[in-house]
């Protein structure tokens, strides 16, 4: 699921991360697509395919999230849709007749794209990450980083990392989930020298010594997506999708859902839903994040 | 004119020159004499580049001690109004240039109320200028009327927000409006132009009155005519601000270093950095005009259509209203009781006294 406020390059850097076009870009607006007055959601399943391997894709975007001018929890839409998909597939557990399979649409990883102001996180940006980092895992990304200079950058990270903590905010790589040294001590250079990773995204091509890259060109200079010296993309790609694409369904399905199973059965009274008085299903539970459920 | 002939008084050699030619330059004397005064205002969110920008254009450093607030402390506040005055000189030339900031605008949640602050602090200052226009002493009145409004935009949005609409179509009949797209090294070239083209159509399209270039005089060089022409076609100016000196090409330039390249500042082909600058300064006594002659007109007509009674808050004055016309209400409607009861009274004696009063009883 990619989040954030309009223009911030969320379809751009999609498409470039899985190099195809797996997300209807915004570019396509015409003047007669307004900002939508509630924040919507917008998924789409792909499957794509690489080296015999499939996977089975589904992009879930945001638009209209931030940008009206009253943004009062407009997080509630997002963490109804993802409660709603735990809903789902807690339903499908606790069938008697099970399906071998149960479709899978819970939502693994939330790619958060913060403003590249330079200065700090924005309120909104806090309160929304407060919300939701506890039933998904969120993994903040600077978006448009070709705004600032390194120095902007290295300061701009810091002061991010430093709100994060300060507000108790635990983004993934959540440190409570790290099962054994090596994946702490791992986990921990990732979380305290790479992350929120700095993004440029770019889906045009374009020469730079003789080879071929995906980059922005400007009269000053041409940005090249996939250059460390240049931007983190390819640190975000690799932690995503090559190093812990498996870690990030794993902690969804043992952590989060398994904390919204809890609490369902809990306020049911230890029956699973559907088993209510007269085989009522009982209504799901409110999208506001239990306080005691840690 | 030609009679008289005293010594110190020299008959011009061209027939018919009377010497009031020399008008302006007397004008010009006595302006620089007394010293230029402009009020700019910045209005943008927070990490958009305008103090930076503030500080390029003039070229002095206006925020030494600046403090930037984390998120949660942003949470609470509100919109404030900071306002520092410089003054410059140039070649003899004084400026005093004032400089209103306006912090916490669009950082909040919710930012309905954020424009409230800043509107009243415009009303404010046309309200005080009337003030001292209309008393006595008139010797020295300092304009402190907002002359220019830079609205920064953000690029990195599809064009305008919401709030950008809202907060311009509220001031725009109170003070020029400059759009300013900020931080434009974000922005490819085509990105820029299809941004620029974009905000123009919603200006349009939401009826949004911004600050437009009066046409050179027909009697104007073609340079200055082609100036104008460029710099028309250029709004809103897409704007890089910085401080920082870069060896660029063997010279230092004032730009911005990235490992991709270096951004300068003063290159027309980089950003509108230049054309900003001089539309400011070759039109700031046409932003003072424009201010003086409508906007502080309309002000005024309004506040003396009010009348003369000072209306310091308009709701105190609607609450007010309220509660003699409750009042009233109450009046009217003891006087129907009354008027009633009376009625009955009349309609009881005329019945029969014995029979009702005996019911009564």
């Amino acid at each position: 699921m990619s989040k954030g406020q309009s223009g911030l390059g969320k379809s751009t850097l999609v498409n470039t991360l899985f190099k195809s076009q797996v997300s209807r870009k915004a570019s396509s607006w015409n003047r007669e697509e307004k900002i939508p007055k509630t924040v919507e959601i917008k998924a789409i399943g792909h499957v794509i395919e690489e080296g015999g391997v499939k996977m089975k894709l589904t992009v879930i975007d945001t638009p209209g999230f931030g940008d009206q001018i009253n943004n009062e929890n407009c997080w509630e839409p997002i963490e109804k849709y993802i409660n709603e998909q735990y809903e789902k597939f807690l339903k499908e557990e606790v069938n008697i007749a099970r399906k071998k399979r149960i479709p899978d649409t819970r939502v693994h990883c939330c790619l958060y794209f913060i403003s590249p102001t330079g200065h700090s996180l924005r309120p909104l940006d806090l309160e929304f990450m407060k919300h939701l980092s506890k039933v998904v895992n969120i993994v903040p990304v600077i978006a448009k980083a070709d705004t600032m200079t390194l120095e902007e950058k290295s300061e701009f990270k810091q002061r991010v990392r430093k709100e994060l903590e300060v507000n108790g905010i635990e983004f993934y790589p959540q440190k409570e989930f790290d099962e054994d040294l090596e994946d702490k001590t791992e986990n921990d250079k990732i979380r305290q020298e790479s992350m929120p990773f700095a993004v440029v995204g770019s889906d045009k091509e374009y020469q730079v010594n003789g080879k071929r890259v995906l980059g922005r060109k400007t009269p000053w200079g041409i940005i090249e997506v996939e250059n460390l010296n240049h931007c983190e993309f390819a640190l975000l790609r690799d932690f995503v999708i090559r190093t812990h694409l498996q870690d990030l369904k794993e902690v969804t399905h043992n952590i989060h859902y398994e904390t919204y199973r809890a609490k369902r059965l809990n306020d049911n009274g230890g029956l699973p839903p559907g088993e209510g008085l007269l085989g009522t299903v009982l209504p799901p539970v409110p999208a506001t994040p239990c306080p005691t459920a840690e | 004119m030609s009679k008289q002939q005293p010594a110190q008084f020299i008959n011009p050699e061209t027939p018919g020159y009377v010497g009031f030619a020399n008008l302006p330059n007397q004008v010009h004397r006595k302006s620089v004499k007394k010293g230029f005064e402009f009020t700019l205002m910045v209005v943008g969110e927070s990490g958009l580049g305008k103090s930076t920008l503030i500080n390029s254009l003039f070229l002095t450093d206006l925020y030494p001690e600046r403090v930037i607030p984390g998120a949660a402390e942003k949470i609470e506040r509100t919109v404030q109004i900071e306002a520092s005055t410089v003054e410059i000189e140039e070649r003899g030339v004084k400026l005093r240039l004032t400089v209103v900031d306006t912090p916490g605008y669009g950082d909040a949640i919710n930012c309905r109320d954020c424009f409230k602050t800043i509107i009243s602090y415009i009303d404010e200052q046309f309200e005080r200028y009337l003030h001292d226009e209309s008393g006595l002493n008139r010797r020295h009145i300092v304009d402190n009327r907002v002359h220019c409004c830079f609205y920064f935009i953000s690029p990195f949005g599809h064009g305008l927000k919401p709030l950008d609409v809202a907060f311009m179509k509220a001031i725009h009949n109170k003070v020029n409006i400059v759009p300013v797209i900020a931080k434009a090294d974000t922005l490819t070239l085509k990105e820029r132009e299809r941004l620029k083209k974009r905000i123009l159509d919603e200006i349009e399209e939401h009826n949004i009155k911004i600050y437009h270039l009066p046409d050179a005089e027909s009697d104007e060089d073609e340079d200055f005519k082609e100036q104008t022409r460029l710099l028309k076609a250029s709004i809103p100016f897409s704007v890089v601000g910085s401080n920082q000196l870069i060896e660029a090409k063997g010279k230092k330039v004032r730009g911005r270093l990235y490992p991709w390249g270096v951004v300068e500042v003063e290159n027309p082909e980089h950003n509108d950095f230049l054309k900003l600058r001089t539309m400011l300064i070759t039109h700031m006594q046409d932003l003072q005009e424009v201010t003086q002659d409508l906007h502080y007109e309309n002000f005024r007509s309004e506040r003396l259509k009010r009348g003369g009674r000072k209306v310091e808050n308009e709701d105190m004055n609607k609450d007010q209203i309220l509660l003699e016309k409750e009042a009233e209400l109450r009046r009217m409607q003891e006087m129907i009781a009354r008027m009633q009861a009376q009625m009955q009274l009349q309609l009881q004696g005329g019945d029969g006294d014995g029979g009702a009063h005996g019911q009564l009883a």
